[in-house]
């Protein structure tokens, strides 16, 4: 196997600790304590290796960052290094101050959690009552700073009649840019999916919005999807590929190839408490594992389009065929499809309203 | 587009990519690869330069006349401005 090409982004859990208790949270159901967080040294030292190892943007995320205290310092070493830092943030523990001194310290992009349009049913689905209204305010800090602001809107049929709406809001708040990110079915949102998951026709209609919207808002905002794949044809290709462009530090030191990961059994992963980063992109068990094409199975094996898609989310495959090797049930090809297809179907329809809020196990 | 004077917006920025040997535009989400004209393009924005004046530069740089250069200046301009990383 050659040596695989260096990774150009590195998302950093700096903790699992957060006030907002989002049920599609992309966090794993076990979540890591603040007593085995890494400290901030280590996290300096990660971030050298990040950038010698060919990182180019860093993604600080959580959890909530925010609610580390030695923030400002990772932020400002990740500027004497000169790598491109984006804060994702739902922003209630910010305020002007914060966001200032964060920006003064080399910070390059915000990324703003939005939950809907309606104060009471974004405070009702992160679990935080008075966070939206705090979020409006942080955003309009960030943009008073100079610093781009992305308002980040997570989809599902709670709020998927709003995305006009959020658009609005995002383009009133001086933001370059908005994703619409449908909820993407892994550890929380799949234990609430009968919750969140939309209808077929939602979907359709919510991409049909999205393009009209592009087509409208040409130059003043930038509308990014991340779609819903159970209505999909075709299976997304996982992360750009198993460990080929990114890798994810987990609060207590973990490197894994996607947020997800962790989930499929029988893989070990490295921490940076005892390997350098180089060595884990480089040759860890793990990253390789699905890096080359060899694991897979039919119908994929045969398939024309296995080079673009890589079999789909090997996580997603796991999740719901139990194998990891398996072709991704999103692909209509998948045996598994049908029955995927249908949960959907049937979840959607029946309207169960009430969520597992994301919590830190007692 | 031609009296304009582009610039690149905070959260914006050239980088030499010293692992891959190259020259990246960094944006919120995206990471631009950029060719060696897209690269002379993206150092002169710093709104001190007009489009006009910029095209006039880059024809004088590259032996050509500015009358070749400029449409692709101005399409670049508009295709980096339509993905909000360039203020024009």
């Amino acid at each position: 196997m050659n040596a695989p090409s260096p990774p150009i982004g590195l998302l950093a859990e700096l903790t699992h600790r957060c006030p907002l208790q989002c049920p599609y949270c992309s966090n794993p159901l076990h979540l890591d304590r603040r007593s085995a967080e890494l400290d901030t040294a280590t996290w300096k030292q990660v971030f050298s290796e990040a950038d010698a190892l060919g990182v180019l943007q860093l993604h600080l995320s959580g959890g909530e960052p925010t609610a580390r205290a030695d923030l400002l310092e990772l932020v400002s070493h990740c500027a004497s290094l000169d790598l491109y830092t984006n804060l994702i943030t739902s922003g209630v523990l910010l305020d002007r101050d914060k966001v200032s001194a964060l920006a003064d310290a080399g910070l390059d992009h915000v990324q703003l959690s939005l939950q809907d349009i309606d104060p009471v049913n974004a405070d009702q689905v992160a679990g935080f009552r008075g966070g939206h209204a705090r979020k409006l305010k942080v955003g309009e800090a960030v943009v008073a700073t100079g610093l781009p602001l992305t308002v980040n809107a997570v989809i599902h049929r709670r709020n998927i009649g709003s995305i006009e709406a959020m658009v609005e809001l995002a383009l009133g708040m001086g933001a370059r840019r908005i994703e619409i990110a449908h909820a993407q079915y892994y550890g929380w949102a799949l234990r609430n999916r009968a919750a969140l998951i939309p209808s077929y026709q939602q979907v359709v209609e919510a991409d049909e919005t999205v393009r009209r919207l592009r087509a409208v808002h040409s130059g003043r905002i930038v509308i990014d999807s991340v779609v819903s794949d159970y209505y999909a044809r075709f299976p997304k290709a996982c992360m750009g590929g198993w460990g080929s462009r990114a890798l994810n530090v987990t609060p207590s030191g973990k490197v894994l190839p996607c947020h997800a990961a962790e989930t499929i059994a029988g893989l070990v992963f490295d921490r940076v408490t005892e390997r350098s980063l180089h060595d884990i992109w480089n040759s860890s068990k793990a990253f390789n594992a699905y890096r080359e094409l060899d694991w897979m199975e039919e119908p994929c094996v045969t398939c024309d389009r296995k080079d673009s898609c890589r079999g789909g989310c090997r996580c997603q495959a796991l999740a719901i065929t139990g194998s990891a090797t398996l072709a991704d049930p999103a692909c209509s090809l998948s045996p598994h499809n049908t029955a995927l297809r249908g949960s959907a179907v049937r979840e959607s329809a029946a309207l169960e309203d009430s969520f597992a809020y994301r919590r830190i196990e007692a | 587009m031609a009296n304009c004077r582009p610039r690149l917006p905070r959260g914006v920025r050239l980088r030499h990519d010293r692992v891959r040997d190259r020259w990246v535009l960094l944006a919120p989400e995206r990471i631009f690869e950029l060719d060696e004209i897209g690269l002379e393009i993206l150092k002169r924005c710093d709104g001190s330069v007009t489009a006009e004046e910029m095209s006039a530069a880059l024809a004088a740089a590259f032996g050509a006349s500015p009358e070749e250069v400029r449409p692709d200046v101005e399409a670049f301009l508009k295709d980096f401005a339509d993905k909000r990383v360039v203020d024009l």
